[in-house]
């Protein structure tokens, strides 16, 4: 089966520091796929560099057999390349149902003049997007606070509107940097069936997660990273019994990995 | 919906009718150049309201009122051009030279960006000292005031040196001008365009994650504020008949700034109000002689800390949410 991102010796320097090195791994159609590691591992700049928010220093990744790294960000996401933040990211100063309408952007079909003068095209997307925005706030079940605005909302709501913005942009491949973070037991639960519910719609997920419990649940197959390099690749039975995936883990704490 | 109606009708009312009838009954004509003013200030201000909309803080319209100011003064005296073909092709010009300076200068963000856009008005003023075709300190004096405008043998406007009260012309011009602006403001504002602007203005690495050109975005709205400001400038040596490297200053920058601030950053007619109070107030402050300018900051200071949202968030004024 021929992968949907392949990611080929991408390797990505600050300065002295080699945040990425030299990683290659393939991501099938629909898998979930979970990215671990130590705190400062590469994961997170790893997502950059997928999704074109950073330039690798070598090595390419390729989505669906046509290179994107080195494009800008907005063109990755037009392919269908879509990152979420590891930082709670969303639009602070508007209301959840806007945050989502707004990021509707790459479906837009009138032109920007269109929009100015309220075109009929215009005025069609407009519709478009509200339906849309409202069919993502209940999948995630955010309907009952789509008019707070979003600077208000608790923690776990704010993870959630991160998703439903990535979502709006109606992704083929999402990248989720710790969805999960700051999330209760029962929370995590239901984020977990919301991203299982992400690639029943045909989604193929990324994720990188520090909760390994929900990783080991949720992945079809994991790649650890340590100090920037790949250590390992698997299922997560696999991972779980892998001995240098211990050992870079040993360092933190041993129940760090669920074993 | 009937509100905003009724709001604008009391508006053109109070701009075409009201204020030429006061101005009848007290005889103070001089009083029209001061409403022409604040219109066209009010413009360049709006430009600039623009730009803090994209989450950029501009101290630098004086330059591009500047430039547009001697685009047109130029193409009268030297090429014959018709007063009123250099106000587009002034606003043009400078939306141009801004996209050239606003693609590298537009990624610096906060104090940084606003500190080059206040060395750009310098700039200006010293390009306009040197070159040899703005006429260096002496400026360019004795400008035609427009001709008429006619289309198909029908006099749509008058010879502005035929009328007996060119001031008034002025002052309609201004006004129609500055209401066309503010509509386009508006519009841009309340469309799908002001939402987008508002993600920028937000966080531009998420506008850029869900597909926003932010660049290409910024570079736009920033075009349209230096539109604004170059047409601002064009009109008024129109309304002067002069230029000089000194008509647009630093200091004035700074002011179409604090206009912003001062009438909201979140109100779209905030730029408006805010002129409108400054210059009369710092004008009603004449008479206080040296402490004009000590009274009129501590004015400042003491508004911004009551009013950090400016005059309009007072509520009863509320144009937008
Ligand atoms: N823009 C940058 N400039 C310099 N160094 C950076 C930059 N971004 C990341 N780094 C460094 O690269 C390394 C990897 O960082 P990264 O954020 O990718 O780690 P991570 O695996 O996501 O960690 P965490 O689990 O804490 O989120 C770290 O040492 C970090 O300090
Ligand atoms: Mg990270």
């Amino acid at each position: 089966m021929s992968h949907i991102l392949e990611v080929k010796g991408l390797t990505k320097r600050f300065g002295g520091l080699t945040a990425v090195n030299d990683v290659s791994f393939g991501v099938n159609e629909r898998e979930i796929l979970s990215v671990i590691g130590p705190n400062g591992a590469g994961k997170s700049t790893l997502f950059k560099l997928i999704s074109s928010f950073l330039k690798p220093s070598a090595g390419e990744v390729t989505f669906r057999g046509e290179r994107i790294s080195n494009l800008a960000p907005h063109i990755a996401a037009r392919k269908g390349v879509v990152r979420t933040f590891q930082e709670t990211t969303i639009f602070r100063n508007m209301s959840v149902r806007d945050n989502v309408i707004v990021a509707h952007q790459l479906r837009a079909r009138a032109s920007l003049l269109g929009f100015f003068a309220g075109s009929a095209e215009a005025r069609r997307d407009e519709v478009r997007f509200a339906e849309s925005a409202d069919e993502i706030l209940s999948f995630l079940g955010l309907d009952a606070i789509r008019s707070e605005l979003a600077r208000n909302l608790p923690h776990g709501h704010l993870r959630a509107l991160g998703i439903a913005i990535g979502l709006a942009t109606t992704p083929t491949l999402l990248l989720l940097d710790e969805p999960f973070a700051g999330m209760n037991h029962d929370e995590t639960m239901k984020a977990v069936a919301m991203v299982r519910k992400l690639r029943e719609r045909g989604l193929t997920v990324l994720l990188v997660e520090h909760d390994m419990s929900a990783v080991m649940k949720i992945s079809d197959r994991i790649v650890v990273l340590n100090f920037g390099e790949k250590i390992a690749e698997g299922t997560p039975a696999e991972i779980q019994n892998n001995q240098r995936v211990i050992e870079a883990y040993l360092g933190v704490e041993d129940e760090a990995i669920g074993l | 919906m009937t509100k905003k109606l009724i709001g604008l009708v009391v508006f053109l009312l109070a701009v075409f009718i009201a204020v030429p009838m006061l101005i009848a009954a007290t005889g103070r004509t001089d009083l029209y150049y001061v409403f022409t003013s604040v219109a066209l200030l009010s413009i360049a201000s709006a430009g600039v309201w623009l730009t803090f909309f994209i989450g950029r803080i501009n101290i630098g319209q004086g330059a591009y009122a500047l430039m547009g100011g001697y685009v047109s003064a130029i193409l009268i005296m030297y090429y014959g051009w018709s007063f009123w073909w250099t106000l587009p092709v002034a606003g043009i010009f400078c939306a141009a030279a801004s996209i050239l300076i606003g693609f590298p200068i537009l990624r610096l963000r906060g104090v940084y960006f606003a500190m080059v856009t206040l060395i750009l008005t310098e700039v200006m003023r010293l390009l306009a000292l040197a070159l040899p075709i703005t006429n260096g300190a002496k400026g360019i004096t004795s400008i035609p005031p427009p001709g008429p405008i006619s289309l198909f043998g029908m006099t749509l406007v008058p010879d502005f040196a035929t009328l007996q009260n060119p001031r008034i012309a002025f002052y309609y011009l201004s006004v129609m001008l500055m209401i066309a602006c503010f509509a386009v403001l508006y519009r841009l504002v309340h469309s799908r365009i002001g939402h987008i602007c508002m993600s920028l203005q937000q966080n531009e690495e998420l506008a850029s994650s869900i597909g926003v050109n932010i660049a290409a975005l910024r570079v736009m709205a920033y075009a349209i504020s230096s539109f604004f400001g170059g047409l601002s400038g064009a009109v008024f040596i129109g309304a002067t008949q002069s230029i000089y490297p000194s008509s647009f200053t630093v200091t004035d920058s700074v002011n179409f700034m604090l206009n912003c601030f001062l009438g909201g950053l979140g109100y779209v007619f905030g730029p408006m109000l805010g002129t409108l109070v400054l210059y009369l107030g710092w004008n009603l402050l004449f008479s206080t002689g040296e402490f004009q300018l000590l009274i009129y900051s501590t004015a400042m200071i003491v508004l911004m800390l009551v009013l950090p949202n400016g005059l309009l968030s007072l509520g009863s004024f509320k144009r937008r949410g």
